[in-house]
């Protein structure tokens, strides 16, 4: 392949995967994810990796944690309902501490909901979704490029941290068709895996992965001793993109496609006068909760777009701590904010500060 | 004998949407009486439905599944198809889903097309992860002729790199384009691109550039 080409988002999580070291990938099909799985299909054969078509997303997320287990940089991708099904598995690949990349293509919900675009998932991806005290790194690409670095990236923070990592992507994200470059995507970062059940060669104790701690106290101290692993991924591995905070009167936040919706009502809004910051968080675990405070020093007013009736926003609230007011804009169901209505809508928050 | 329909057909992400489009907009501007077909049987996002008020603009009738767009994600075929294959004052440009996938779906109306002059244009363009080679490209017939059980008769050059393709995008493949025409006896029709691609085609591939105008446009491209 040419180091320039034309894809689809779907195609670009599976080609950066594969040249991130990904080798084993069961998934099982869903709309609007499918282009992943098909690529995985046609690709994993030749360059002898596992594709494998699971019976269901719980089988699938299973395999992932034992691929995981024994070492392999692996990957699973579904859409909203299949995440649900998934998050039993998550939640017991992270208490096992194990690496593995989970791709999610939000469509609309709840329920089987829709196949159209949504980011309705925020609370799942974020929040839990799971049971106990767990988190995913969290990676809210907006572009085909930014797919492809964030891809390489998450096979390496999951290596580095021990955890599960997901892309939160939408359906638009997926179905869009960007140029991007394989030429400056992040390298594999090979991590010792010590702790993988590759076989003993009767050298060594025999390594258990397992979730289960039968002693409460034994349970506590392992989760005490992963909110330190957490703690430094808070501390490192937060990112976003901001522009134009200085001087703004209002800042608007989004991320994925909304980011980009956003970004056109903004050049319309700042044409016309308007002084408009811009937050967009890449993480969304970690949060970038810093730039929200600093920003609220002098901002007026906050205000989070997204295909949702208001999930992030309740993270910029938490961020912005009551010093200026957070409004919400959102469409739901698989609707997409128009840049018109995020501009209306920043004219009729103006009106009140 | 001028052909009655026109079909098109690729790899899916080949291009084939909006090269539909501008040849159903430049029929009706020679004042043809133009269906366009949606036989997008695989994929639900960014398709010939998604241009509506464009095509109404211009006369065009959209014929297309009541599903589109929708979330019932049913691989239908509209029921009203059957009509064009009885006009006798129609023209009908049919953009078809990609891969032996999508071409399946045109296979059903195989009795109609033997009866009238039809032309089928392979849309390709190589800076597509799965065809950027010659070889890919005439595999890629293959499977569509059999699903389709018609036969090519043009290739449409549509290589880009959206919003990279610069003035040499256009023939950066040429080559592998050639060998296709070459081996399979199927000719180059047309180098289909944005007015920036095809401005930098050499004089003696000029007669077929087809320059085309972007009629699908992103949820963060709408006017406001």
């Amino acid at each position: 392949m040419s180091e320039k080409v034309l894809m689809k988002g779907n195609e670009a999580i599976a080609e950066a995967a594969i040249r991130s070291g990904c080798r084993h990938f069961f998934g099982y099909p869903i709309t609007p994810q499918t282009e992943l799985s098909a690529y995985m299909a046609k690709k994993m054969p030749k360059i002898g990796g596992v594709f494998l078509q699971a019976e269901s997303e719980v089988a699938a997320i299973n395999m992932v944690y034992g691929a995981a287990g024994a070492g392999a940089r692996t990957m699973t991708s579904s859409s909203s309902p299949g995440i649900s099904l998934k998050a039993e598995g998550i939640s017991y690949i992270a208490g096992a501490d194990l690496p593995c990349v989970i791709v999610d293509i939000v469509r609309g919900g709840p329920g089987l909901g829709g196949i159209q675009p949504a980011q309705s998932d925020y609370f799942q991806a974020t929040k839990g979704g799971g049971h106990g005290d767990y988190h995913l790194i969290v990676l809210a690409p907006n572009s085909v490029q930014e797919i492809v670095s964030l891809t390489a990236d998450a096979f390496n923070l999951a290596d580095e941290y021990r955890m599960p990592v997901m892309i939160l992507g939408d359906g638009t994200l997926g179905q869009m068709m960007e140029p991007v470059d394989f030429d400056s995507i992040p390298a594999p970062v090979e991590a010792e895996k010590d702790w993988a059940t590759t076989g003993t060669d009767l050298k060594r104790e025999h390594n258990i992965i397992n979730s289960l701690y039968l002693v409460p106290e034994g349970l506590e101290a392992k989760i005490l001793e992963r909110q330190k692993r957490y703690d430094i991924v808070t501390e490192k591995e937060v990112r976003y993109e901001a522009h134009g905070l200085e001087d703004a009167d209002i800042v608007i936040t989004a991320y994925g496609t909304t980011s980009r919706v956003v970004e056109s009502a903004v050049k319309q809004l700042r044409e016309e006068g308007y002084k408009i910051g811009v937050i967009r968080p890449i993480t969304l675990w970690p949060f970038p909760t810093e730039v929200f405070q600093k920003a609220a020093e002098t901002a007026k007013a906050f205000l989070s777009v997204e295909m949702s009736m208001g999930q992030m926003v309740e993270d910029v609230r938490l961020a912005v701590a009551g010093k200026a007011p957070v409004h919400f804009f959102g469409r739901t169901g698989g609707i997409i904010p128009t840049p018109a209505e995020v501009v209306e809508k920043v004219k009729e928050i103006t009106k009140e500060v | 004998m001028e052909p009655k329909f026109y079909i098109f057909a690729g790899h899916f992400g080949s291009g084939k949407t909006e090269v539909a489009l501008n040849f159903a907009i430049g029929l009706a501007k020679q004042g043809k009486k133009v269906n366009i077909v949606d036989l997008d049987i695989v994929n639900p996002y960014f398709r010939s439905a998604d241009a509506e008020a464009v095509l109404k603009e211009h006369g065009i009738r959209l014929i297309v599944s009541a599903f589109a767009n929708t979330n019932v994600d049913l691989p239908t075929v509209p029921p009203d198809l059957l009509k064009v294959f009885y006009e006798p004052d129609s023209v009908t440009v049919f953009d078809v889903g990609g891969d032996e996938d999508g071409a399946f779906a045109l296979g059903q109306y195989n009795r109609f097309f033997v009866k009238e002059p039809y032309e089928m244009f392979l849309v390709a363009n190589t800076k597509r992860p799965m065809t950027p080679e010659a070889k890919d490209l005439s595999d890629m017939m293959t499977v569509i002729s059999c699903a389709s059980r018609l036969q090519f008769t043009g290739i449409i050059n549509n290589t880009n790199l959206g919003a990279w393709t610069d003035e040499d995008t256009l023939l950066s493949d040429y080559e592998q384009i050639k060998i296709l025409s070459d081996q399979t006896g199927v000719p180059v029709r047309f180098h289909a691109g944005l007015e920036k691609a095809v401005s930098g085609l050499p004089e003696a591939e000029r007669e077929k550039a087809f320059p085309m105008q972007i009629y699908i446009k992103m949820p963060w491209q709408k006017d406001i």
